[in-house]
């Protein structure tokens, strides 16, 4: 559990100095854990655990919206269990039901298998047709068509700089209509 | 979408740099700052005495006490913008403004007075402190809440009231060169009704407006 941790902040640290590629391996990392924490958390407030991915995404986007906030000098996995926390009370809440979820039951948690039943996430890819035209052009090139930065700028004839811009405007606004739902 | 394809688009944004809380947050401020200003000079204006009230005691003591619960709520503030932050180790600097204030207090009794205790804890002034301050702290109030947005507070509500605080002491810094009110029992009193109904707003706009 220690080691796990301290890869997690080491990862973290080197995705905050620029490493693209160790911040999709944190990720990916993460979200098993995340995905555990989120079925746990549906099972005990009695709700139907298919939606766990739709929370799992959630927390990822509040993870990458909000990574100023992590202090590089603390480790990461309180800060991600604090995040994780606070969106899965709130999606819990959205659902009808007030819950409270220890903070210290994450902890331990072992990582969820991908099981089977799991129902693939709905939420983002709905509010993705509502966003406005260049924002959901871009997303949906890198995130639907697994285009690179690159490609996307070719393809819509824009700046990759622009492309850049867009997509992140893209997840913010997503983010704030999940928040709204 | 599949999470897996969220996360590689999520790598692909990790270029962007967003600037740190407390850079949002002072940039916020010095925004709202000539605001408040425009209201204070425009409507109240610093007292005509001042150069002779500061050779007082008690009036400088009145800007020791508010930047005593404006400079520490500033960086608790900052501190709840993380996720993990909580106030334990913290909440003690609250203690310092209100500590200055008792041995403010402590030590107008010990001196001889013009005016009876109730009549110096009543003032002169204190409709206008009720409204003055509140009405200078809510432009910052509404920056610090910007500010802050752009951090990731667990606890809204408190983060919220924190804003509150910090524009509460900022806007009665301002107000206490105005007020000819200096005993240590009127700034108990009055600038402490004014802080917490200040703090209640942010608490109510923050459990609105920082969630995450």
């Amino acid at each position: 559990m220690r080691d796990r941790e301290d890869e997690w902040t080491g990862l973290m640290r080197s995705a905050i100095s620029g490493d693209s590629a160790a911040y999709q391996r944190l990720l990916s990392a993460i979200a098993p854990v995340l995905r555990a924490m989120a079925r746990r958390g549906l099972a005990r407030a009695g709700q139907p655990v298919d939606q766990s991915e739709d929370i799992v995404q959630d927390i990822l986007l509040a993870v990458h919206l909000k990574r100023h906030t992590w202090d590089v000098g603390a480790p990461f996995a309180p800060w991600l269990f604090a995040i994780a926390r606070n969106k899965l009370i709130d999606a819990l809440r959205r659902r009808g039901r007030r819950v409270f979820v220890n903070i210290d039951d994450f902890s331990e948690i072992i990582p969820s298998e991908p099981a089977e039943e799991t129902v693939p996430a709905r939420e983002v890819a709905a509010h993705l047709e509502a966003l406005p035209a260049r924002q959901r052009d871009v997303l949906r090139s890198i995130a639907v068509d697994s285009a690179s930065i690159k490609a996307t700028a070719a393809k819509l004839s824009m700046s990759e700089g622009a492309v850049r811009v867009a997509l992140h405007r893209a997840l913010a606004s997503l983010t704030a209509r999940l928040r709204k739902q | 979408m599949d999470t897996n394809r969220l996360i590689q688009t999520l790598a692909a944004d990790n270029a962007h740099r967003e600037r740190p809380v407390a850079l949002v947050l002072a940039l916020a401020l010095l925004a709202a700052a000539p605001f408040s200003l425009a209201i204070f000079f425009m409507e109240l204006g610093v007292r005509p005495d001042a150069m002779a009230a500061m050779r007082n005691p008690f009036f400088d003591l009145k800007f020791l006490v508010t930047l005593a619960l404006a400079l520490p709520a500033i960086a608790i503030a900052i501190h709840l913008s993380r996720p993990e932050a909580s106030l334990r180790g913290w909440a003690w600097l609250l203690l310092i403004p209100l500590g200055l204030l008792g041995i403010g207090a402590g030590g107008e009794m010990m001196m001889p007075q013009r005016l009876p205790m109730m009549t110096r804890l009543v003032g002169s002034n204190s409709r206008i402190c009720l409204t003055a301050i509140p009405l200078l702290a809510l432009p910052l109030l509404a920056a610090a809440l910007i500010g802050l947005r752009h951090g990731a507070p667990a606890r809204p509500a408190v983060a919220g009231a924190f804003a509150g605080l910090l524009s509460a002491g900022l806007a009665a810094t301002l107000y206490a060169s105005h007020c000819t009110d200096d005993s240590p029992l009127f700034v108990a009193t009055w600038y402490t009704i004014a802080t917490l109904l200040v703090t209640a707003i942010g608490a109510l706009a923050g459990s609105r407006v920082l969630r995450f």
